[in-house]
């Protein structure tokens, strides 16, 4: 496992990821990172910040020390399952391409 | 100078299967991520190129920050603010692209403060009149522009990321300029003198943004093999002449180079030869205002550093007691 963006506590802040909700009925999306002395700091910074033009409605704000990520040196093992497993897709089965509504 | 000190567990250690990966991920014009393996050439031209464009964003605030209380109105003073506010905004999402390369955001203040790292010469020219923030946003933006609109396809995700936002924000700013001009023209003899003087000074140091002549730009093919530059200099200098010249005719400003002539063979513009002696002198801090652009971002981190000292000690204290509750 690692943490994305830690820099091991060096800098006076801490770093913080960013969400953006664009408008009501979609999900939080990462819009990039800031850094801030606290959570109340780092919600008005990422308005400041990633909201200029009315981009957003909500914001989710995390400490990247909190984010646990996958190994990318592992992708390729952690990431096999899928592998060879077509059937999972509709597009699969093949044999009702010229049934309707199907 | 400070060390740029190097996070990642991958520095200095040569993956067989990394360097495979990288190759393939270039040659499929896909993007590099932080985690992917890189070469340490890639990781350190990328630190200083994303740095050094996040220094010119910071510093690039106070030619025009020095126009604020003097806009000519209320609007004008509004969207001067809104324009500089968005160069701290660029600043910040291109430091934040640099730290996932491994550099952290104090030592890239320092490098600054220190004046060990550079940044475009360009903010090193005096903004005496009010139409140099017109000749800014048409010219300098307008530069800019045209180097960064490939830059969003850079190969290192971070940065095409953060150039994507800086972009969108990008030509609101020379549209402004180019208003402030538009303006300009139509008014008094005084004021067309003004903007024509203006537009005189700013339209070489513009052109020069887009760096040496391509013979003499040593790190250009490198930075082409890695997909992080998509055209030469000369390339993107030449775009913006073509572009530069039919906006001129609109203003009915002219620009300050008597070589200027369309090229029916060549389908472009031909334009005189620059005076890179200057180009060179100026990036070795002898420009006008190289000295208190680097001392004002000094004293400005120096002046702060209790602010920032005292959030982090009221955030801790918090912390502190919630542990202990």
């Amino acid at each position: 496992m690692t943490t994305p963006g830690d820099s091991g506590g060096r800098e006076t802040w801490p770093m913080w990821e960013v969400f953006v909700r664009s408008s009501r009925g979609l999900s939080h999306v990462h819009s990039g990172s800031l850094h801030a002395s606290d959570e109340t700091m780092a919600v008005r910074n990422a308005r400041d910040l990633y909201t200029r033009r009315a981009e957003g409605v909500s914001i989710w704000v995390v400490r990247a020390s909190d984010i646990t990520a996958s190994d990318p040196d592992a992708r390729g093992a952690f990431f096999e399952s899928p592998q060879g497993k077509e059937y999972r897709h509709a597009t699969y089965y093949t044999e009702s391409d010229s049934v309707p509504h199907l | 100078m400070t060390d740029i000190r190097v996070l990642s567990t991958t520095e200095g250690s040569f993956d067989e299967a990394g360097a495979a990966r990288f190759a393939e991920l270039l040659a499929n014009e896909q993007r590099v991520e932080p985690t992917d393996w890189m070469p340490e050439g890639y990781r350190k031209t990328l630190i200083r190129q994303i740095s050094q464009h996040a220094h010119s964003e910071i510093i690039g605030m106070q030619p025009e920050g020095n126009w604020i209380t003097r806009a000519p109105s209320l609007k004008r003073k509004a969207i001067l603010m809104a324009k500089v506010q968005d160069e701290a905004g660029h600043g910040l999402y291109l430091y934040s692209a640099a730290q996932t390369l491994g550099v952290d955001r104090e030592t890239m203040f320092d490098q600054l403060i220190t004046g060990a790292a550079k940044y475009s010469s360009i903010f090193n020219y005096p903004t005496p009149t009010w139409a140099d923030m017109g000749s800014i946003g048409w010219l300098v933006d307008g530069a800019a522009i045209c180097n960064q609109v490939p830059l969003c396809r850079a190969s290192y995700g971070p940065y095409g990321r953060a150039m994507v936002r800086i972009c969108k924000e990008e030509s609101f700013h020379q549209r402004q300029g180019f208003e402030i001009l538009l303006h300009l023209m139509r008014g008094t003899d005084a004021q067309k003198a003004m903007a024509q003087e203006s537009v005189n000074r700013w339209y070489a140091p513009a052109l020069m943004m887009f760096g040496p002549p391509d013979d003499d730009s040593p790190n250009s093919r490198q930075s082409m093999e890695w997909n992080i530059k998509r055209f030469s200099n000369d390339e993107l200098r030449q775009r913006f002449v073509d572009m530069l010249v039919p906006q001129a005719e609109i203003l009915g400003i002219t620009l300050p180079d008597p070589h200027i002539k369309w090229n029916e063979e060549r389908g472009h513009f031909d334009f005189g030869e620059l005076d890179w002696s200057e180009f060179h002198d100026v990036l070795a801090g002898n420009g006008p205002a190289n000295s208190i652009r680097v001392a004002r971002r000094r004293q400005a981190h120096e002046d702060g550093a209790w602010v920032r000292e005292a959030a982090r000690a009221y955030a801790d204290s918090r912390t502190e007691e919630r542990v202990a509750s």
